[in-house]
């Protein structure tokens, strides 16, 4: 049997949702972002709501998020997403809308934006990819770095009586009544991935449905920033990550 | 309903045209000497009446990035502000210049730097006609000096913006925002539905809607001779708004032999100069910009080969002046006269400040 024979379009079980562009990711070996950006093409294919979903895309290791997931996409200004989906969703209400943000985006210079959209209950989706560390400048601290942690701006680890501590966000903003949805996943596993999937769907659920704000948080990875193997990264993020950020779903009404 | 005379303060002129220009959304946040025009949109309540979106966001920062947000779906948005929230927004508005995109920014100034005054001042000239946030951009800039010309703007402030694709500054002051004068407003014209936006603007982020490409909104580009090519091609619209959008005002300028430059509210105070130095027999006349950017160069040019000198007057150190003197490239004299901080300069202290810079 040839491999054609083989693999014909009756047999195939899963494949690339045609909403994930032919554009090779640009994102290190063992990353995170691949994988939720392949969730978020699925849902929104699956939703049949590509037509009139419109993205957010951040500053960061994601800032070409709009080159590989084929729908309408605005470039924000760094963390100034939820600004910018206040204003696509108000003035359109019938889109879906999210954006999709990393920890030094969403929880460093985007602090204030974030908080108010959310605690405006604006009708968006936030996806939220914390890796502990700023990914595309090179690694150093964000506020999401867990103490003790090595990176480029604390290179002895962070001192938490120095730089603060772990910004736990999430937890944070389930506290606003202007969230209807706030989880906390991971991809790396197949069973997570599983899981985070729902979650963005019902994310983008509640932003057709004009429910209030949902976030997704997904803790991740930075091979790279981490100095690490995808395997060793793996392992040091159930180790150390989900202690400080544990999974599961904080806030659903 | 029909066109309307009101007596209004200027910022409820802005709010007014406005909603009757069929503007989308008003994202913005209080500052004096402005906070009427958000003051008057919640009272006036158009969510109710043409569906225009009206939010007041936690700071200018966020107001602005609202904008740009509303601005690439294809909508008509604006913001307002006064000089400190101005500076806020400069991030944003580099943004939105690099993205190509339409939108309206009223300047309501007061004096600086930094906290200041709530006064008037023109101090912001060069933020505003000379860039303001990073990169090689131009905001078209118009300079109302009345609480008329804050309606109209308003409405032609968004007219220019779609026909460029460029963000529109309204620079106003504290005392136009805030005196109040008869003032005609426009007729109502319906907002855009969504079908003419998306015929309208083929770039906007509406969703795909049937669309086959997807539509983005981006000022990033890491080749450097694609942003070569991107920012060449904004100097290309720079140069065709130079070359059909200067408006300007001359008011006994014909026979002048002394001519005042002044914008704004500073030109209204130059108009009763005008009227004591000729009651004197001293020829003078006023020109006034309209648009600070683009820059009435070839008017001023002209008139720098008729008259014996120019003053320029300013409700700041010297801003303007120093595009008063590129144009007139040293034909004539050119001398300048301003006050700071709030303050405003009367008539006769410029008549006098005329007779001893260029009479003597």
């Amino acid at each position: 049997m040839t491999l054609e024979e083989i693999i014909k379009p009756e047999n195939q079980i899963y494949g690339k949702t045609p909403l994930l562009t032919e554009t090779p990711m640009h994102y290190c070996p063992g990353c995170s972002h691949g994988v939720v950006h392949k969730l978020i093409a699925e849902v929104i294919e699956e939703m049949n709501i590509a037509d009139k979903t419109v993205g957010i895309a951040p500053v960061g290791c994601a800032v070409f998020a709009y080159n590989y997931i084929d729908i309408d996409w605005q470039e924000a200004a760094h963390g100034r997403a939820p600004a910018l989906a206040t204003a696509v969703k108000r003035l359109n209400p019938e889109n879906c809308v999210f954006t999709y943000q990393g920890d030094g985006d969403l929880a460093a210079i985007g602090t204030a934006e974030t908080i108010h959209a959310c605690n405006r209950g604006e009708n968006i989706a936030i996806f939220f990819i914390n890796n502990g560390i700023y990914g595309m400048t090179g690694g150093q601290m964000a506020p999401t770095t867990l103490e003790g942690m090595k990176t480029a701006t604390c290179p002895n680890g962070r001192d938490v009586s120095m730089e603060g501590y772990p910004l736990k966000i999430s937890e944070m903003l389930a506290l606003l009544d202007g969230t209807c949805y706030v989880t906390r996943q991971a991809v790396h596993t197949a069973a997570s991935t599983v899981r985070a999937k729902k979650a963005i769907r019902k994310a983008l659920e509640n932003s057709m449905a004009s429910k209030g704000t949902s976030i997704v948080e997904v803790v991740s990875t930075c091979n790279s920033g981490w100095k690490m193997t995808p395997h060793q990264a793996n392992k040091w993020m159930v180790e150390n990550m989900f202690p400080a950020y544990p999974l599961g779903d904080i806030k659903d009404r | 309903m029909m066109e309307e005379i009101k007596l209004m303060k200027g910022n409820e002129a802005v709010a007014e045209a406005a909603i009757r220009c069929g503007c989308d959304g008003y994202f913005g946040y209080p500052i004096t000497p402005q906070s009427e025009i958000l003051e008057t949109l919640m009272a006036l309540e158009p969510w109710k009446t043409t569906g225009m979106v009206v939010l007041q966001a936690e700071s200018e920062t966020a107001s602005i990035n609202m904008v740009y947000g509303g601005a690439g779906c294809g909508k008509k948005v604006m913001t307002s502000s006064s000089s400190p929230g101005i500076s806020l927004m400069q991030e944003g508005l580099s943004y939105i210049a690099g993205a190509e995109l339409p939108c309206v920014v009223v300047n309501v100034t007061r004096g600086g730097p930094g906290l200041g005054t709530i006064q008037p001042s023109q101090a912001d000239y060069f933020q505003t006609v000379k860039g303001g946030g990073h990169g090689d951009y131009k905001l078209i800039t118009l300079a109302p000096a009345s609480v008329q010309e804050m309606a109209d703007h308003t409405v032609l402030a968004f007219d220019l913006a779609f026909k460029y694709r460029n963000p529109v500054m309204v620079l106003s002051d504290g005392i136009i925002g805030q005196m109040m004068e008869k003032v005609q407003l426009p007729p109502y014209q319906p907002r855009l539905t969504d079908e003419q936006v998306r015929e309208q603007c083929p770039w906007a982020t509406t969703g795909k809607h049937g669309r086959k490409q997807q539509n983005v909104i981006t000022s990033l580009e890491l080749r450097s001779e694609e942003m070569e090519k991107i920012n060449n091609r904004l100097q290309e619209k720079y140069n065709q708004v130079e070359q059909n959008e200067v408006r300007f005002e001359e008011y006994f300028c014909d026979d002048a032999e002394y001519l005042i430059t002044a914008f704004g509210s500073c030109a209204r105070i130059c108009q009763k100069t005008i009227e004591i130095l000729r009651s004197e027999g001293i020829k003078a006349g006023l020109l006034r910009p309209i648009t600070l950017y683009p820059f009435p160069t070839e008017a001023i040019a002209k008139f720098a080969k008729q008259v014996k000198g120019i003053l320029s007057v300013e409700l700041n150190a010297g801003q303007m002046v120093e595009d008063v003197r590129l144009a007139v490239n040293g034909v004539t004299p050119v001398e300048f006269y301003g006050r700071q901080g709030g303050m405003t300069p009367t008539p006769d202290e410029v008549v006098k400040a005329l007779k001893s810079k260029l009479i003597k």
